[in-house]
């Protein structure tokens, strides 16, 4: 137990490293642009016809604060790592006074939502029949599908998420394709809202799993075909293990393996196409956040948005990492 | 090698179907060299008539010949995510032959610095960064980005197949006759690491188109020039579904999904012949 | 349903019959790898026409240099046969089998294995599945076949273990927790927990250190003398046939060349390849350098016409390279394939008087 204990330990401080790592990357990239970001923020700001100079000149005042303009650039360093350990990125342009991370808390958990549903979904059923195509390999049905995955997993989440909007948006419209939920209804837990959000979250899940599905299938046919000539599978299949059980104890145990190291390292792609698929579908999500953002020159949410999404992904990867150690019991754990 | 491809062409049907569909794209990119109109004008046609002999594909509401627009499109963004690919491919090579060759602790910062980068979302650092370079957003800057972004997926892959060459017997007689390090790399490890690169590019090269539609489709790269992100673009702004003009959004977006998979069973088949161990589990299959 | 036949060792009921018939009877068995990749045909014979015979209560060794066809031989006799492999011809008759064992159906062969028929394999190092400790596969392989409960279940393993001299603590582990050696001796176990008619071992000590060895053999032959099954032992190492098998067989490019008591074929062996097989081992005080066969074995796939040991035989005549000998019995459980043997010719120690006296005869021809 102490050791596991040492391993969790050591993929926190992966995490830590990984966040720090990406938020300096941030942090980076906004210090070595040639424009002046507060001006350029504030002239974009103002676009939206407030014109308060006293209020102009307080914005004015923290953005230079929060993007550290002011002082040398070990202040700025640790001005912005202090502002962010409480979690402040300062107010949003546009929609001012708002702060950014009122906004982002609004979003996040509807981003969250899709991406843990959809990941399980697609994960478990690629998975699933990938493993069982990988050893029936005779099987037509199986084959098929084979196929239909190989046609969807090179295409990139824009692509699919606006082939499955023109498909339940016109050609069979038998879902609601944009919003989280009907717009007269409010946010609580009776039946009809939960419903709701049920509904609307259809079209977006669907296009996340389609969009995923393909890398586990095929992954998983081509491990399981691999491990299918092991000396372990052979031995029970000359033992005359019942076949069920060498394919769920023996097979699948052995390729969910390196299925959740791939977890890991997909779940960075896997929220981009979240993000991508909530644009497309409107949906009320840190995706359709960012993209607004971008769209108004809102600055400091784009900011907040980048480090809020590198610490929500890195979490994602240590949670899966400190779940290994259960499912396969090699892995060393010092 | 040209062997090699024509038998690949005649028994391995991905293959066969991945490569006449790359080529059929590539014929489309290189006929854009012939189009009659000028690519980057509007109403030079008349507008939101459907596919027809006169129009095969059709004209958008901008006055354009979609399929001369498809053709300009398609060789842009081809040509982009090629660049893309070539650009970090060689930056993936660089760290990943050196880190699998050298090992130890440069062996384990690199691959720190790798796994942090696979780990990271790359989408909202990417708009980060268009969004402070606004104007000054061009596409050589775009695809020097993207290719900083995209080397460590396929850098870990190329250090994996180093790490095995450097316990070879001609490694270890390179070093003892002498040879320094870059040499080494380059003259011996790199042949054998390759074929893989080879099939890392094609499906490099999809990921960066795919990024380079979702871009665009936003809007924020440069969209006077014709891709096939641009397009729909265009086709978005103009309300094409809605308007019911379905051609123009329906040939970029089949076009480009032709393209995908046809990269990407390339990919595959390419992948798979080099893999000896599926080669067996072909001769099983076969008979 | 084929009838089964019961033979009275200790968790079973008691039964059993006359010990006359054979508990293995293999006769013309003949197995191909047949395969067509890229437009490139291949046929790859690497069990060509063997006949053999294992008695109750036996060990046969099995000897012969890597891909001359040992492998596949054991794989058909266990019937683990994929494509590409075929079995092309020939019958496999157990002694709890009233028929063929290609002859059998699915669920017979279900039953009978591991029960009646199991085996210890080359690799038994990886045997076990990783990813579960050891208790779980005892319950996957054996369980099913003994029909007791999972408490007198686990008793009688418990008691295997124990007269294997293991100890029951292995069950709780995992695989990656236990040494090669360890790994090897827990699969033996395994194997032989339903006290199985028959055990087909295929190069069970094959990738252990010699003191290992020596103890996993020791537990090889206490486990068979416990329970009385009888095995094929497969294995490229000549000492560990000294020590084990009863009676050996010789095989070279996919046919048996040789056959008879080990005590026999060590002392006196009769066929060329036998001869220099045997020549080849170390003895203490012998200081001669030993001389190599020239040449190298031959493809499987393209093997040479006649007696595939023609091309290295310093015996060969002319009806070598046309026609292959038969394997003939010349002494009571004697068997050999040679055209060139004259048995009554015979010194004992390295090199039959026979051989010498015609290599002169055969250096004389092939130097046209």
């Amino acid at each position: 137990m102490r050791t596991y204990g040492i391993y969790v330990l050591r993929r926190f401080g992966q995490f830590v490293l990984v966040v720090f790592i990406g938020i300096n990357v941030a942090f980076l990239i906004t210090h070595s642009t040639p424009i002046d970001p507060v001006e350029q923020a504030i002239s974009s700001a103002t676009q939206f016809g407030f014109s308060d100079p006293t209020a102009v000149e307080q914005l004015r005042q923290s953005l230079r604060e929060l993007y550290g303009v002011e002082g040398t650039f070990w202040e700025k360093y640790i001005h912005f790592w202090t502002r962010l350990a409480v979690g402040d990125f300062g107010p949003s342009l546009s929609a001012f006074p708002t702060s950014v991370s009122a906004l982002i808390g609004r979003a996040l958990p509807w981003t969250i939502g899709l991406l843990t549903t959809s990941t399980l979904i697609s994960w478990a059923l690629g998975n699933f029949l990938g493993g069982l195509a990988g050893y029936y390999r005779e099987n037509r049905i199986l084959k098929a599908i084979g196929i239909v995955a190989t046609g969807l997993q090179p295409i990139p989440s824009y692509i699919m998420s606006l082939l499955v909007l023109i498909m339940f948006g016109f050609v069979w419209p038998i879902f609601p394709i944009s919003g989280g939920f009907q717009m007269n209804l409010s946010p609580e837990l009776s039946f009809a809202f939960v419903r709701s959000v049920v509904e609307h979250s259809i079209l977006p899940v669907l296009s996340l799993v389609l969009i995923t599905i393909g890398v586990w299938f095929i992954g998983m046919r081509s491990i399981v075909s691999n491990i299918v000539t092991e000396d372990y599978v052979l031995y029970a299949e000359l033992a005359g293990v019942d076949r069920h059980r060498i394919l769920a104890s023996y097979i699948m145990r052995n390729a969910l393996a390196p299925q959740l190291t791939g977890l890991t390292l997909s779940l960075g792609a896997i929220f981009n196409g979240a993000i991508i698929t909530e644009f497309v579908f409107g949906y009320p999500g840190v995706g359709t956040l960012l993209v607004r953002a971008v769209g108004t020159g809102d600055y400091s949410l784009v900011l907040g948005i980048t480090s809020i999404s590198i610490i929500a992904v890195a979490t994602g990867v240590f949670i899966i990492d400190v779940m290994y150690p259960l499912i396969d019991p090699r892995v060393k754990l010092t | 090698m040209l062997r090699i491809l024509r038998d690949l062409f005649r028994y391995n049907r991905e293959f066969a179907i991945g490569a006449t569909l790359v080529l059929m794209i590539v014929a489309l990119s290189v006929a854009s060299f012939f189009s009659p109109y000028p690519t980057l004008s509007t109403y030079v046609v008349p507008p939101d008539i459907p596919p027809s002999w006169a129009y095969p594909l059709g004209t958008n509401s901008r006055g354009q010949d979609v399929f001369w627009q498809l053709s300009a499109s398609m060789r842009n963004s081809l040509l982009f995510g090629i660049s893309v690919a070539f650009i970090s491919r060689i930056i993936s090579l660089v760290v990943g032959l050196t880190s699998g060759y050298l090992g130890g602790f440069a062996d384990r910062v690199l691959m720190s610095i790798n796994d942090t980068f696979v780990v990271m979302p790359l989408f909202p650092i990417l708009m980060l960064f268009f969004f402070l370079m606004h104007d000054n957003m061009s596409w050589p800057l775009l695809a020097l980005a993207m290719a900083a972004l995209g080397w460590p997926y396929d850098a870990r892959l190329i250090r994996s197949v180093a790490l095995s060459l450097r316990t070879r017997e001609f490694t270890t007689q390179s070093v003892f006759s002498g040879m320094s390090t870059p040499r080494i790399l380059i003259e011996e490890h790199l042949p054998y690491v390759l074929p893989i690169v080879f099939a890392t590019t094609m499906n490099n090269i999809n990921w960066s188109i795919g990024l380079e539609v979702t871009l665009s489709v936003i809007g924020i790269t440069n969209i006077e020039t014709p891709t096939i992100g641009t397009m729909i673009y265009w086709a978005n702004q103009h309300t094409a579904m809605v308007a019911g003009v379905w051609w123009w959004v329906l040939a970029p977006v089949a076009t480009v999904v032709m393209t995908f998979i046809g990269l990407f069973l390339l990919a595959v088949s390419m992948n798979e012949y080099i893999d000896p161990r599926s080669r067996l589990a072909r001769m099983e299959g076969s008979r | 349903m084929a009838a089964l036949r019961g033979n009275g060792n200790s968790w079973r009921e008691a039964g059993g019959d006359g010990s006359a018939e054979p508990a293995l009877k293999v006769e013309g068995l003949r197995a191909y790898y047949l395969m067509a990749y890229y437009g490139v045909e291949r046929e790859v014979r690497a069990v060509d026409d063997i006949t053999l015979t294992v008695n109750k209560d036996e060990i046969y060794g099995l000897a012969g240099e890597s891909s001359c066809g040992k492998t596949t031989f054991i794989k058909t006799i266990a019937r683990a046969v994929r494509p590409p492999l075929e079995v092309l011809g020939g019958t496999i008759k157990y002694s709890f089998l009233d028929r063929n064992l290609y002859d059998v159906d699915e669920d017979t062969l279900a039953d009978i294995r591991w029960s009646h028929l199991s085996c210890v394999l080359q690799g038994s190092m990886n045997v076990l599945n990783p990813v579960r400790r050891v208790r779980k596969s005892f319950l996957d392989f054996a369980y099913p076949h003994m029909g007791l409960s999972k408490k007198d279940f686990f008793k009688a393993v418990n008691h295997h273990l124990d007269r294997l001299r293991l100890s029951p603590d292995v069950l709780s582990a995992y695989p990656h927790e236990l040494s090669g050696g360890m790994r090897q001796r827990v699969a033996i176990a395994l194997a032989t927990v339903c006290e199985p008619e028959f055990v087909i071992a295929d190069e069970p000590t094959t990738a252990l250190d010699v003191v290992v060895q020596r103890d996993v053999l020791a537990m090889i032959l206490e486990a068979q003398q416990q329970f009385g099954s009888s095995m094929i032992f497969v294995t490229h190492d000549l000492t560990v046939h000294a020590n084990i098998a009863n009676r050996l067989g010789i095989m070279y490019a996919g046919r048996l060349v040789e056959e008879g008591p080990t005590a026999e074929v060590f002392h006196e062996p009769l066929h060329p390849y036998t001869s220099h097989l045997i020549a080849s081992l170390p003895r203490i005080g012998d200081l001669k350098p030993k001389a190599a066969l020239p040449g190298a074995p031959p493809s499987l796939a393209d093997p040479p016409s006649g007696c595939r040991f023609h091309p290295r035989c310093s015996l060969a005549m002319d009806i070598c390279r046309e026609s292959h000998p038969a394997m003939t019995t010349v002494a009571p459980g004697r068997r050999i394939a040679c055209f060139a043997v004259d048995p009554t010719a015979k010194a004992a120690g390295d090199i039959p008087v026979a051989q010498i006296a015609s290599e002169a005869d055969a250096a004389a021809r092939l130097g046209q």
